[in-house]
């Protein structure tokens, strides 16, 4: 047997060193991928852990007391709550017309398609201005803006326990704007995304058969792409209830529970994001506890937002 | 079929031609109508925070500006001093945060698209980065806090420029790792295929193939969460807290450092003019930086060698 062509042909073994770069490589990936699972069950621990002493003390009782009082010790998140819920429902209902009609409005072919782009690449830049500079220009400009009309809305429809209270500088009103200022970016391009993805059949199909533009929207393209535009839509929702310095910078911090939008109010991430530092004791017990209350809130919107879109998807 | 039975007969009243005073007619260019109208009132904020930011941030830019320390207030009633520790400390803190969560990041999303086979842990870690890209900011904050700044884990240090480069850091994994995951994802399986049966290693295919022509989309991903930490303030206001001085020494990592973001906060909220314009200052310097960043994740998306095929 001639040794050279033997050698030619034997497949190589992989030398040790080789093996062990390979493996150590291997091991250091899913070790850094279960860092993301360290951190996400760290930052759990952390908050129930601080959280409770105020949970042995409140109980549930602390979703539904509206006092918060470091004076007398005494602490009930039902304020900052129902701040944080009236404040990103409000702003996901207002924001949700406007950033789909939108997204229809550069998808569609209504006007040149270099107008279009250009529109869809300033909703994105919104994105990328950060809250505590949307902050500033609420309180220096938005605010002072919308007071005049919010006063003559006050003046007619005071009567309504929700408008009921003379709107005097930073309030809910305006966080509710700013809320949907930052959350519109989320809710357009993610309608973009997913109204871009219809096949194109569909639209054709339906034009074939007569139908109008916007019965095509309105029939075929919007079911078909509903799953995405829903997944968008609960994504802004856990985004405006996390959201924390633009907010804290114009609703006025108090921790006064009033129903109307008007008044200055609170959110959970506004209470934390002022009282944190001065914090001791109890209070910072509390605070944590209120954290986990808005950790809940933002997991339970993503997990329902995962189902959502599973269920909704449309196979084509 | 005879040429008869097809026969067209004209009619006066034929539904059949373009009717613009029908109702379905109207109400199309109504709804056109609505959504131009919503697409403007959809950019009107962002063409009104840049034009103030413009204006009363861009007219105060000097030189001194970018070489002065600012001044707490009240102590001169006519200026506030400068950015120059802040511009610095957003550098650092942000650097911090990318040099952290990038690897872990790129190591977790290469282990999501190159080795899981879609077992429960790949699932698990699928999921919690959804989650933790969800975890509001000021959460991240809070548990930095109490992991780090309370405890004094890092040499006895409590609010420090590392624990807020921590603290971006959680903020930016979730992002990094999506896109990683994302851009190997779009790598065809033949150029993997391709670098086996050439005798490349595990290993070597990873980080010699599948990597470098997912490069493009990873950076675009890491730039844009970049540019998202830079312009956090949530996470900072309890980690790397505030500084009125120079952050210039290795020992300076460990002791309160000035950003950007903590700066236009807490100056947005004094009473004092000089504080406020110099807020506005910081925001153009903070908003121009995160703008460009943004065009630029944009330019580079287009050069991607993969999205063309």
């Amino acid at each position: 047997m001639r040794k050279g062509l033997n050698d030619l042909y034997l497949l190589r073994s992989r030398s040790k060193s080789e093996k062990f770069v390979d493996k150590g490589f291997k091991t250091l990936a899913i070790g850094m991928a279960a860092m993301v699972a360290i951190v996400l069950i760290a930052i759990i621990i952390v908050v129930i852990f601080g959280a409770k002493e105020s949970i042995g003390k409140y109980g549930l009782n602390f979703l539904v007391i509206s006092e918060w009082n470091p004076v007398t010790d005494r602490y009930g998140a039902f304020t900052a709550i129902y701040g944080t819920l009236l404040t990103s429902l409000a702003s996901i209902l207002i924001a949700v017309p406007i950033g789909v009609g939108t997204a229809i409005f550069i998808t569609e072919d209504i006007l040149p398609r270099k107008i279009r782009d250009f529109i869809g690449i300033l909703v994105e830049l919104l994105a990328a201005i950060p809250s505590v500079v949307l902050g500033l220009w609420a309180i220096f400009v938005l605010e002072p803006f919308l007071r005049p009309m919010l006063t003559s809305v006050y003046n007619t429809l005071g009567w309504i326990p929700f408008l009921g209270t003379k709107p005097i500088g930073p309030g809910i009103a305006p966080a509710i704007i700013i809320l949907i200022v930052m959350i519109l970016p989320i809710i357009t391009s993610i309608s973009r995304d997913s109204l871009n993805q219809v096949p194109n059949t569909l639209r054709e199909a339906a034009y074939g058969i007569g139908a109008t533009r916007w019965a095509a929207i309105f029939n075929v393209l919007i079911p078909a792409a509903i799953s995405g535009i829903a997944g968008g839509v609960l994504l802004a929702l856990g985004r405006a209830m996390g959201e924390t310095m633009a907010v804290t910078m114009i609703i006025g911090n108090s921790n006064n529970f009033s129903w109307s939008l008007f008044s200055p109010g609170n959110t959970i991430s506004a209470l934390i994001a002022n009282q944190f530092g001065e914090a001791d004791g109890t209070q910072v017990s509390s605070l944590m506890y209120a954290a986990l209350v808005l950790m809940f809130l933002t997991l339970a919107v993503n997990v329902i937002a995962n189902l959502v879109v599973k269920k909704l998807s449309l196979k084509y | 079929m005879t040429k008869s039975s097809i026969q067209y007969k004209p009619t006066t009243k034929s539904k059949l031609y373009f009717d613009a005073k029908l109702t379905r007619n109207i109400l199309e260019i109504a709804y056109t109508l609505i959504a131009g109208i919503f697409s403007l009132l959809a950019i009107l904020p962002l063409v009104s925070v840049l034009t103030y930011v413009l204006i009363k941030g861009g007219s105060q830019i000097n030189f001194s500006l970018f070489t002065q320390l600012p001044e707490p207030p009240g102590d001169d009633f006519l200026s506030a001093g400068g950015i120059g520790n802040a511009i610095i400390g957003t550098f650092i803190v942000t650097s911090i945060g990318a040099l952290i969560s990038i690897p872990i990041g790129i190591g977790g999303g290469v282990f999501l698209a190159e080795y899981s086979k879609g077992g429960n842990f790949s699932k698990f870690i699928r999921f919690g980065t959804n989650v933790l890209s969800g975890v509001p900011s000021i959460i991240a904050g809070v548990v930095v806090y109490s992991i780090i700044v309370t405890t004094g884990i890092l040499f006895g240090a409590s609010f420090s420029a590392i624990a807020g480069g921590i603290a971006l850091s959680i903020l930016m994994l979730p992002t990094v790792i999506k896109t990683t995951d994302e851009g190997l994802k779009l790598v065809s399986n033949e150029l993997r295929k391709g670098a086996m049966a050439i005798g490349a290693s595990r290993f070597v295919t990873i980080t010699r193939i599948t990597l470098p022509s997912a490069f493009t989309p990873i950076a675009t991903g890491i730039l844009l969460a970049i540019a998202r930490a830079a312009g956090e303030t949530a996470p900072l206001i309890f980690t790397g807290l505030f500084s009125f001085y120079w952050s210039n020494t290795p020992t300076s990592l460990l002791e309160p450092i000035a950003s950007l973001s903590v700066l236009i906060y807490n100056f947005a909220l004094e009473p004092y003019e000089a504080q406020n314009q110099l807020a506005w200052a910081a925001s153009f310097v903070l908003l121009t930086t995160l703008l460009i960043l943004n065009i630029l994740a944009r330019y580079l998306r287009r050069y991607s060698i993969l999205e063309k095929r």
